[in-house]
Formats: structure tokens, sequence, C-alpha cells
């Protein structure tokens, strides 16, 4: 059987979104591309290293503030902005991962949880340089010019909201972010990884050294979690204390555990569900987190895969039943 | 080629391994038993870096390893195996051996190859020797327990030791398991020049392939020698067989 494309089908369906002229649907695709992005990062830790973060939140709120101050107060362009993101919440994730990876299971999600309340009250309280409660409205957006001259000789391009150019560019840099990302797992560090989760123990006897990759997959998960960050305080308009608050980081843990831990498309599975299910629930009732509480048990028990776990367990059950037949 | 000096380790005021000594010839076939809590266990943990013993030194190849980290002590050429059975268990049986050879040939920091089919026809020797070639695809932890243990082995020669310590190697296998296992042990250690030490309960398995036998009872050693010897020691008789008549 040949290969279905799903990654370039996903893609191109995503490009057409704003063509539906919905400045809604444009808005929940957005959402949805830049929190698959975030859980996927997340991911990196708790499926493929078996580290529970209860902090993760921290290194998207790093990324959302670095990529505002440097776009708002100092007005450099997003090609130094995006990339900073990454980049200055990797560096946190340095010095964080530096203590958490040396205590391990709950010990290591309390810590990580704590230096995420410590970002975020720094955030809260560091008027000068965050904006404090008040936070960082108004971040510009990317300059889109290139594409209004570039749409005279490429004319498909033309006739957009700034929002939906936005938006197109982050499906690319998510897709490629993703492919990077997919890239590792698949990758002999990915698979030193996997044994880390798998027995600690013994990959310190097959000669990991345990602490030095748990750290590598720590800074990894911050800076993507960073990318995902600074894409986020632009397409919210705004960066605000609560990017790092510790509901962020549950937030972003339910999205990786609905969809699924065990695949690497679980967690994007997870963005799609959970942002589509909030957005109708919230329309007929104010009881969201009973709802989202209520899911949670019912994946735990039914589905300890997630979603995409449940998907590809269905897909086995077939496949087996047809070789039998 | 491996030396252990006076090793001793107390858990809270008791005393697991009081003054250990032991030596390792380069080649040969070494076996440490005892009763069950003699202190096996923790003698191997005090070895291979999982404890740091209170006093006392652990010398391999000329070189001072006490305390070290396991995953410098795996570089250095030393393997092991665990008694509770010590695997992958959601990655395949191919993967488990695979992983080894990727971080002992020093790969693991590399992030954009594809890890696929590194190494796969290294691995696919080792699963060979081991009897698990016709297994590879399958998911590890479903394997029988005897099959783990064989899988165990694989890892630790995917490491490429030069001296392998055994902790137990059949412990929890049926009588016939056993002979299988051991048979196997000895082939692959002779094949590949390895040193080996292990820790037993059965004596049957003990006296037939071990070249020196360390007797340990309550964190001591009472007994050190060849198997004939050993076998005729009045204490080894009184403490060890004669338990086991009781």
């Amino acid at each position: 059987m040949r290969r279905i494309p799903w990654g370039l089908l996903i893609l191109v369906a995503a490009f057409c979104v704003p063509a539906l002229g919905s400045r809604f649907y444009t808005f929940l695709a957005n959402d949805v591309v830049i929190w698959a992005l975030f859980a996927t990062s997340l991911n990196l830790l708790v499926g493929y290293t078996g580290l529970v973060s209860f902090g993760h939140a921290a290194y998207f709120g790093i990324g959302a503030y670095t990529t505002g101050i440097l776009m708002k107060k100092l007005g450099l362009s997003f090609l130094v902005a995006f990339p900073a993101a990454g980049l200055v919440a990797g560096l946190f994730a340095v010095f964080f991962g530096f203590f958490c990876v040396r205590l391990t299971r709950i010990y290591f999600a309390m810590l990580t949880l704590a230096f995420a309340q410590i970002v975020w009250a720094i955030c809260f309280k560091w008027n000068e340089v965050t904006g404090g409660e008040q936070g960082m409205p108004e971040i510009p957006y990317p300059s889109f010019d290139w594409v209004e001259k570039a749409s005279g000789w490429l004319p498909f391009l033309g006739g957009y909201r700034t929002s939906d150019y936005f938006y197109f560019l982050c499906i690319v840099l998510v897709a490629v972010a993703l492919w990077v990302l997919r890239r590792i797992v698949g990758s002999p560090f990915g698979r030193m990884l996997t044994t880390i989760r798998e027995n600690p123990e013994r990959a310190e006897f097959i000669g990991v050294n345990v602490r030095r990759y748990e750290l590598a997959a720590f800074v990894l998960a911050g800076a993507f979690a960073g990318l995902a960050g600074g894409l986020f305080g632009i397409f919210n308009r705004g960066v605000f204390p609560d990017f790092a608050y510790w509901t962020k980081s549950s937030e972003v843990l339910i999205m990786t555990l609905l969809g699924g831990m065990g695949t690497f498309v679980g967690p994007s599975v997870g963005a799609v569900v959970l942002i589509l299910l909030n957005q109708q629930i919230v329309s007929y009732t104010q009881y969201w987190p009973l709802v989202l509480g209520s899911i949670l048990v019912l994946l735990l028990f039914v589905f300890p895969g997630g979603l995409a776990g449940a998907v590809q367990d269905l897909w086995r059950w077939t496949q087996r039943r047809r070789a039998r037949a | 080629m491996l030396e252990v000096r006076d090793v001793a380790k107390s858990f809270d005021g008791f005393q697991a391994v009081g003054g250990v000594s032991l030596t390792v010839a380069a080649g040969s076939i070494s076996a440490i038993i005892g009763p069950n809590g003699a202190g096996k266990t923790t003698l191997f943990n005090l070895i291979t870096g999982h404890l740091r013993p209170d006093t006392g030194r652990v010398v391999f190849k000329g070189q001072d390893i006490t305390g070290i980290a396991p995953h410098d002590l795996c570089r250095l050429g030393m393997g092991r195996s665990f008694q509770r059975t010590n695997i992958f268990p959601r990655l395949t049986v191919f993967q488990n051996v695979q992983a080894a050879y990727v971080s002992h040939r020093g790969r693991g920091w590399s992030l954009f190859e594809r890890v696929e089919r590194l190494y796969a026809d290294e691995t696919d020797a080792i699963l060979g020797a081991v009897g698990l070639l016709d297994r590879a695809g399958e998911e590890s932890g479903f394997l029988s327990h005897g099959g783990q243990k064989q899988l165990e082995l694989g890892i630790a020669l995917a490491l490429e030791p030069e001296i392998l310590l055994l902790d137990e190697p059949t412990a929890g296998m049926s009588a016939g398991e056993t002979r299988e296992s051991i048979a196997l042990i000895e082939r692959l250690a002779r094949e590949r020049r390895l040193t080996l030490l292990f820790t037993e309960h059965d004596m049957e398995v003990v006296f037939s392939i071990s070249q020196r036998i360390t007797v340990l009872h309550q964190g001591r050693v009472i007994a050190d020698g060849a198997p004939d010897e050993v076998r005729r020691d009045p204490e080894v008789r009184r403490v060890y067989l004669g338990e086991k008549r009781a």
C-alpha cells in the first residue's frame, strides 16, 4: 500500500482555511496551529523522555515576552524576535532544567511548577519590562509589505487580511518546527530518550548519561515552547502574565494526554480537539471545566493512550482482522 | 582484571557487605554464591557504581573505579545484567539491543540522522547469538521471562564489554531453561573471550561452569577457591549445603 502523505494534506488544508472567508475559522485554526507546536514540544518531555513537567508554560511565556519586548519596545523585526523567543526560552530551560533533572518523578514535576510560578511572578510584577499585571498589549504584526509587493506578480497571494498573512506564516513556521521535532524523535538521540523513559537505571548501564540527556530534552522542549509562545503573543495581539501561569501548563498537559503522548501527532490532535470542543461547549454552558474533567476521567480509563493511541489501536485491530480473513 | 579490596556497606546500621575482597582474573569465569540475603546483589551494586562503598576500593584494569557513575563504567568495558529483569519494555526486541549499540558507539547525540537501520547488522548478529532473531520486531515487554533474560544478555553483549557481571542470570527459570541459558552464557563467554563474574543461588549451575567460586554469608567471604575446594569446605557445607537440605 502506498503511504498517504498526511502531513502534506493537512498542510494544504490548513492553507485553505482563510479562503473560506470566515475570520473566526482562521482565528481558531491559528490558535490550534500554535498550540499544536506547544503541546508537541511538551510531548518531547512527557511522551519521549518520561518526564512530566507541570511548568511548561514558563517557556511559552518567556518566548511570548521575548518576542513582545523585542518587537514592541525595541522595534526589532520578527526575523530577529522569533528565533530569539526560542533562544531565550532555551537559555532559561538550561538554567531551570539544570536543577530539575537532579530530581525524579513527582519532585521533578513540582520543581518545574515552582520555577514556572517564579517566572509568572516576575512577569506579573516587573512593570518596567513586562508591563506587569496589565501585560503588553498591541504587539505589532510582522511586516507583510513584501507579500503585498509580491502579489503584483503572484496574484493568489493578494487580497487577504494581515491576520490571514500571519496565519500563513504560522503554518509555515510551525510545520518546519514540527518537522524538526519529528526528526529529533526519530534520531539516535530520540531513541536514547525513549530508553530513559522506559528504564533510566538500565539506560545508565548502556552508557547513557541520563541527566545530561534529560537536560538536553528539557532545553529543546523549552526552546520549541518558546517559539510557540513567540507566535502566540503576536496572534493574541498582546502578551500577559497568565501565559506563564500554571493553568496554561495544565492546559497543555491535558492536550498532550488527550491527544495521546504515545504518538508524535497525538498532542496536535489534542490541540485540535480541545480547542474546538472548548469553542462548542462554551457556547452552551459555562461549565467548561466540568466537561473537561469528565472527558479526562473517561480518557484515563477508556483510552489511556489518548485519542491518537485509540485510533492506532483500532487501525491495528482492523489490520489483524483483515490478515486473518 | 577486576579487584575488590575490602569493601563494606551498611544500610541504617545493618551491615549488608562487611569487608569483602576478591579478584577476578582476565578470561576467567567466577561466581559469587551464597544464600538469599548474603549480600551478593549489594556487592554487585558496589562494584558497578550503583552504590558507593563506605570503605574499600574497586579496581578495574588498574584503574580505581570506586563509586564511578554507571554510564562511565560502561564505557570502560564493564557490562552487567540485573537480577530483576531489566529491559526497555515498550521498545521492540531489536530496538533494545540497537539502543545499546547507539549509546556505546557514541552516536546518542546525533539529532538529525535516522535511527531505524543504524547498526542493524550488528544488532541482528547479537539477536542471532542469543536466539531472539525471529522475534526482533516484537515489543520486548511481551517476551517470556526467559526471553527477557536472553534479551538482557543481548543488551549487555552489544556494549562489547571485557567483563560481564551477571546478577542471578537464571533467577526464576525452570530447570530446563536454566541449563539452556547457562550453556548459552558459557558459549558466548568463550566465543567473545569475556571475563565473567556472576552471582547465583543454584549450586549445580555454579559448579558446572565456574573456575573460581567465592562464598558469601551474611556479608562476609567464608570460602574462596576452585569449585572442588569450595565444595569440600566444612564451613560452606554447614552454612550453605546444610541450609539447603533443611
